[in-house]
């Protein structure tokens, strides 16, 4: 159990944690979109927008995790 | 591997020009001559590019339309957010040209021999992101003091303003003012998160694409990257986009008056 083995060992961890639970937030989020198309399609160019600046801000929070993975 | 730091190709004095340095300030002269151009052959009757242009800005003023609700406003914003969108973009694109990261010199680095690459994307340097998102962020505080004024807009962060009102109103009041002070605090807070996280989410999604290719053609050099580098094009749309968007976001945020003042005026109509 070296330093090295560590590091490495934190690295995948952190991708792996730092990109499941973003995927999961954003798949909900996109999920409640589609259900409020399929509600109403009318509303579809309303929902659109902010569907997608929310899904950015929850990939935001994968890239940190990329960013800490490359700086290791 | 693409080193996370941008390489030194060239210098300037003692500055130290690197390869996304470079590839910005393509981006850049691109802009500025198509916009000359544009300047000085615009006519009544548009011709073809004229006529792309005009359909992507009243495309873009739409969209901005449905952020602001506000037409006055998209007009304001328009010529910032519309810059960072064209120059983002094109940056993010230019990473994807042939030449991008393979066109270099070899060189010793750290004792092994590396090719240092002429062009790099621009977006690729969390220098330029960091730029571009402390820029962001710092006009929207000055649209938000332009617009409410420096105590108005201060008071939205340090609510001593609101706290010295409630003084008059009773115990109640003082101690929603002092939550809403602590509120204020900790939206200072989230203002430098938000230039972070905006610098951080291009740096990260552009940098990560280019590792993303540069293994891609190590692995196999004709047709298996070609949908990785569709994928990279349009995430540079996508990225753009959404810096934009959180941009224009921001700035219609600091423009809002403050929530109090649409009840203060009403409750003081009634009496």
């Amino acid at each position: 159990m070296d330093a090295e083995l560590i590091k490495i060992l934190t690295k995948g961890l952190t991708i792996a944690l730092g990109g499941m639970i973003p995927a999961w937030a954003i798949g909900n989020i996109v999920g409640k979109a589609m259900e409020a198309i399929g509600r109403n399609p009318e509303a579809s160019d309303k929902v659109f927008v902010p569907m997608l600046l929310g899904a950015a801000f929850a990939e935001a929070i994968a890239i940190y995790a990329l960013v800490v993975v490359f700086v290791l | 591997m693409v080193p996370l730091a941008a390489e030194t190709i060239a210098h300037i004095g003692s500055f130290a020009v690197t390869n996304s340095l470079l590839n910005a300030w393509i981006a850049a002269v691109i802009l500025i001559v198509g916009a000359g151009i544009l300047r000085l052959t615009v006519k009544a009757r548009p011709g073809k590019f004229q006529n792309v242009i005009e359909m992507l800005f009243e495309f873009l003023l739409k969209t901005f339309d449905s952020v602001t609700h506000d037409r006055a406003r998209s007009k304001k914003f328009f010529p910032l957010v519309t810059t960072l969108f064209l120059f983002i973009l094109l940056s993010n694109w230019l990473g994807q040209m042939p030449g991008t990261g393979s066109i270099g010199v070899w060189e010793y680095m750290h004792g092994e021999l590396e090719l240092i690459p002429l062009f790099r994307p621009a977006t690729a340097d969390l220098n330029l992101t960091l730029a571009l998102g402390l820029f962001s962020i710092l006009s929207t505080h000055v649209a938000g003091i332009a617009t409410l004024g420096f105590f108005r807009h201060g008071n939205k962060f340090i609510q001593i303003g609101s706290l010295l009102k409630s003084l008059k109103k009773g115990p109640v009041a003082i101690m929603t003012a002092c939550v809403e002070f602590a509120a204020g605090l900790i939206e200072t807070a989230g203002e430098v998160a938000r230039a972070i996280s905006l610098s951080l989410r291009l740096f990260g999604n552009i940098f990560a694409g280019e590792v993303l290719i540069t293994v891609m053609l190590s692995l196999a050099a004709f047709v298996v990257p070609l949908p990785f580098q569709a994928l990279e094009l349009l995430v540079g749309v996508i990225q753009a986009t959404v810096f934009s968007l959180l941009v224009l976001v921001f700035l219609t945020l600091a423009t809002e008056k403050p929530h109090g003042e649409h009840a203060e005026a009403s409750a003081g109509e009634h009496h």
